[in-house]
């Protein structure tokens, strides 16, 4: 039992998290900027930070990722990282030549004090900037908020100094993803096209963190959104932000900087999420639902239809980021089966608002908290309480599955130890379709094992 | 090498060809893609093993999260360490001190689990915002009546190695508090191993079987109470010398105790260790079993190894690992598979243990300190090297190379200290170096 520690009853805690279902700010900041062409991201702090999220962001792509490091020293923390600043801004363009540095802080360097805005300004003024190269900033202090909100502030970072109206409309609409995987970029991309929508995609990590083995290392792969399509995001008819946590701030800098309208949707996760979102870029583009993804649509309600059987009554424990749970409870409700725990370490009000709404009525027993004191702890409680019938969530719920015997499905960050994210979307009705194989893949399984050998079943 | 940049070629050396001694020791460049971590993460991991202590982490959540059961270092009772403790510091905390918090937390945690001992983990910011973390350790000790120890951890004091010293520091400090054992004869301390994969396991069966007792490790499967048992060892057997030697130094001079450096990759260093220990004790019959232990070993190791060695002759290797004394093993054990090592580099080494590689590598091997995936893919391209060992981060660089690879670090899946080991180790280079998928990508 390797969670033989876990209490069976719900202690109260004040001051203390236990096994964190969140981590900090600057690893969002991280994968956005990865999510850029040509962008080398910066950790304005220790050189520790910028190891554990290149560690992290590596073990859960199986991926080179780069990321430079200012290195602070005793001296910066007493004199400020200014200095390590400038010197790394040098440094970065001349040994590794990036198009664009994409500086965010780290708690030290807020702590001191450091105006990122400040340095990076000095560094242009200076002329430590070469010629047609960028350096961006996001403030990402890991005591405030959690990844998700250093992945919204990044993007925001990013809109700030790239996005521009120029006064010339252009027919395209922005896309703000939220934190999904490169395989969710792409099927994103594919959508798209199949509904004609022209469109910047921000950030785009395919063909970043999925690129394929040819014998060669490419310090900056072909993918990530380009400059002249950040710039013209400035331009374009309206924004769709995909998750209010990870794209609100930026959909709003686009508002105010560039009177660009935005609608915040839901990550289309699961039919209704998907069916939202599918409406709203039918809404905003000006254009029609084709057969194609009507279809689509259509085979995924064909397989919860053919195994409704096997979810119904089910219930689930889940944890990860709001912008995934909601759409994810919404779909796991829709098919019958019952979210009875939700566990989030990301802060914000609207969690419980929104779990509120979607599981007053439907599942009235189902327990969620966020913030603090959310964590993988309190969820072991929970189940050790009243146990559930399958878990979904990044890779640190193998515990509990070990421990408590319960089926588990992978999905979110980080996932350590399988693969498949990176190449699988669960986004759209296809990445629904995903989803239910994955629950009915292991749920089976685990009728197929436990049942009594008269129940075994050749057809089901 | 073109994009090599003026101050980093002093770290950077040929053998044969460089003039200039490699420089190191040196704190990274700002603005590097060093492959370096913090002084927190150096004390974390060398304690985390210890696997009755609470370990808590003042800090925000991200340095808990990013070191919550990462290590692989196996315990043989207690799982605790596995578990991640935080006091996961806000705003508030930062503006108005999280001292509270941090008292809440401790109290809450030693009430909840009856510790043999905690940690507490100090992080930057903790060193930023001043809080008197020792303060409130000595306070939480005197009301619980454990033992609570700080590991004064922040981030920025320096590299890696500083932290590897907080954490002999903190140990320093639980060492020789229990004067009630009486050690029995040839008694030793194993210090920097960290059981990944077993390891610590197999080499407690190789002292036993030659009649040496060991007190306690520091820190693989460690347990607190050994640990205060440890000033009663005749002998301190010293592995991944980075790590360990303050408290190897220090036990030195405080208790007396002797210490040996002493390797556990490949097998001369493996024998070496054994007959160290054994002449330590001048002791014929430990010399006799050793010997013997030895030899039945190599009857059966070399045989094994024999079918790698052919099919792994001539291949070359790049190595690049935290501490350059594992380095130097790894040189040796690669040799006893016909494999011969064309770069070789650490993020902490020593002058010591650079002057050692140059002498033990050959003519045109490129030695380095702190380097960074640019200057080591452009090595392994320019040295057509087949096989790459470090840890994660270098793992998809080499892979994308197109170039075999071995985790030498956390990530080990299996045992390769020891002569088992290092049939493991030859299994997993040979695996990855002929597979097939090498032919696949144009």
């Amino acid at each position: 039992m390797l969670l033989r520690h876990t209490t069976d009853k719900v202690v109260e805690r004040k001051a203390l998290t236990v096994n964190p279902a969140k981590t900090c700010q600057p690893v969002g900041a991280m994968y956005a900027a990865l999510g850029i062409h040509g962008c080398l991201p910066h950790s304005h702090g220790s050189q520790g930070c910028c190891s554990y999220h290149r560690s992290a962001l590596t073990r859960h792509y199986k991926e080179p990722v780069m990321a430079a490091t200012s290195s602070f020293t005793e001296g910066s923390s007493v004199f400020g990282g200014q200095s390590n600043l400038m010197q790394a801004i040098t440094n970065i363009f001349t040994i590794y030549e990036p198009e664009i540095i994409a500086v965010h802080s780290t708690c030290l360097s807020e702590t001191i004090g450091d105006d990122l805005g400040q340095i990076v300004n000095k560094a242009r003024t200076d002329d430590k900037v070469p010629e047609g190269k960028h350096v961006i900033h996001a403030a990402t202090p890991s005591y405030v908020g959690s990844h998700v909100t250093g992945y919204a502030n990044m993007l925001e970072g990013i809109v700030k100094y790239f996005a521009n109206n120029t006064d010339e409309l252009i027919n395209q609409i922005n896309l703000l993803a939220g934190w999904v995987e490169p395989s969710d970029m792409r099927e994103l991309k594919r959508l798209m096209k199949l509904m004609k929508v022209r469109n910047v995609l921000l950030p785009d990590t395919s063909d970043v963190l999925d690129t394929p083995m040819n014998g060669h290392y490419e310090m900056y792969p072909k993918g990530g959104t380009t400059i002249p399509e950040m710039a013209s995001m400035g331009n374009s008819l309206h924004t769709i932000g995909l998750g209010e946590w990870a794209t609100k701030l930026a959909a709003i800098k686009l508002d105010n900087q560039c009177k660009v309208n935005f609608t915040i949707e839901d990550l289309p996760i699961g039919l209704k999420a998907t069916d939202r979102f599918i409406q709203a870029l039918s809404r905003v583009a000006s254009v029609s639902v084709p057969d194609s993804i009507n279809d689509e649509r259509g085979r995924l309600v064909d397989v919860i239809t053919d195994m409704h059987q096997y979810l119904y009554g089910k219930r689930v424990a889940l944890w990860g980021d709001p912008d995934q749970l909601i759409p994810l409870t919404e779909f796991l409700v829709d098919m019958d089966m019952k979210p009875v725990y939700i566990v989030s370490g990301t802060p914000g009000k609207q969690f419980d608002k929104r779990m509120k709404a979607l599981l007053e009525d439907k599942v009235p027993e189902a327990k969620y908290k966020n913030g603090a004191n959310a964590d993988m702890f309190l969820m072991h409680q929970w189940i050790k309480e009243e146990p559930v019938d399958l878990l979904i969530g990044n890779t640190y719920g193998k515990y509990i599955a070990r421990d408590e015997n319960i089926p588990f499905v992978r999905m979110g960050f980080p996932i350590l130890d399988r693969i498949g994210h990176s190449y699988f979307p669960t986004i759209g009705y296809m990445g629904g379709i995903r989803i239910l194989e994955k629950i009915l893949s292991v749920v089976m399984e685990r009728q197929d094992t436990n049942c009594p050998e008269e129940a075994f079943e050749l057809t089901m | 090498m073109e994009r090599l940049i003026k101050e980093r070629t002093k770290q950077i050396h040929t053998i044969g060809t460089t003039a200039h001694e490699l420089d190191c020791e040196k704190k990274s460049l700002a603005g590097s893609v060093s492959q370096r971590a913090c002084v927190f993460c150096g004390s974390r991991v060398v304690l985390y093993p210890i696997a009755d202590a609470l370990h808590l982490i003042h800090g925000p959540i991200g340095c808990a999260a990013y070191t919550w059961d990462i290590r692989g270092a196996l315990s043989s009772g207690p799982q605790l360490h596995r578990l991640s403790f935080s006091t996961d510091l806000r705003e508030k905390d930062v503006v108005f001190g999280g001292e509270p918090k941090l008292y809440k937390a401790l109290t809450e945690l030693i009430e909840a689990y009856q510790p043999k001992a905690a940690f507490v983990y100090s992080t930057c910011i903790v060193g930023v915002i001043g809080d008197d973390v020792e303060a409130i350790c000595r306070q939480v000790s005197k009301e619980q009546n454990i033992q609570v120890l700080p590991v004064m951890a922040e981030g920025f004091k320096g590299t890696k190695k500083d932290g590897y010293k907080a954490a002999c520091d903190a140990l320093s400090l639980l060492v020789g508090t229990d004067n009630t054992y009486e050690a029995p004869p040839f008694s030793i301390n194993i210090l920097g191993d960290f059981n990944l994969a077993g390891e610590l396991w197999m080499l407690k069966d190789y002292y036993s079987k030659i009649g040496v007792n060991i007190i306690t490790c520091l820190t693989g499967d460690g347990r607190v109470d050994e640990i205060r048992k440890a000033h009663k060892a005749s002998l301190n057997v010293v592995q991944c010398s980075g790590s360990m030697m303050h408290l190897a130094r220090e036990m030195k001079d405080k208790y007396g105790i002797p210490f040996k450096k002493v390797s556990y990759f490949g097998i001369e260093d493996m024998a070496d260790a054994l007959y160290e220990v054994a002449s330590f004790f001048k002791s014929d019959e430990l010399m006799d079993k050793a010997r013997q232990l030895v030899g039945d070993e190599l009857s059966e190791l070399l045989p094994a190894l024999a079918p790698f060695k052919l099919k792994l002759q001539g291949k070359k290797a790049a190595i690049y690992v935290g501490g350059a004394f594992k380095a130097i093993s790894l040189v040796k054990a690669l040799r006893l598979i016909g494999m011969e090592t064309a770069v070789v580099g650490s993020q902490t080494g020593n002058r010591d243990d650079y002057m050692l590689l140059k002498k033990l590598c050959d003519e045109g091997t490129v030695i380095v300190d702190d380097s960074n995936p640019n200057e080591l893919s452009e090595f392994v391209k320019e040295k057509g090297v087949n096989l790459f060992i470090g840890g994660v981060k270098e793992r998809p660089i080499a892979y994308k190379l197109g170039i075999g690879f071995c985790d030498h670090n956390h990530e080990r899946k299996e045992a390769l200290a020891g002569f088992e080991g290092m049939l493991n180790f030859a299994h997993e280079v040979c695996a990855s170096v002929t597979s097939p998928v090498w032919k696949f990508f144009k």
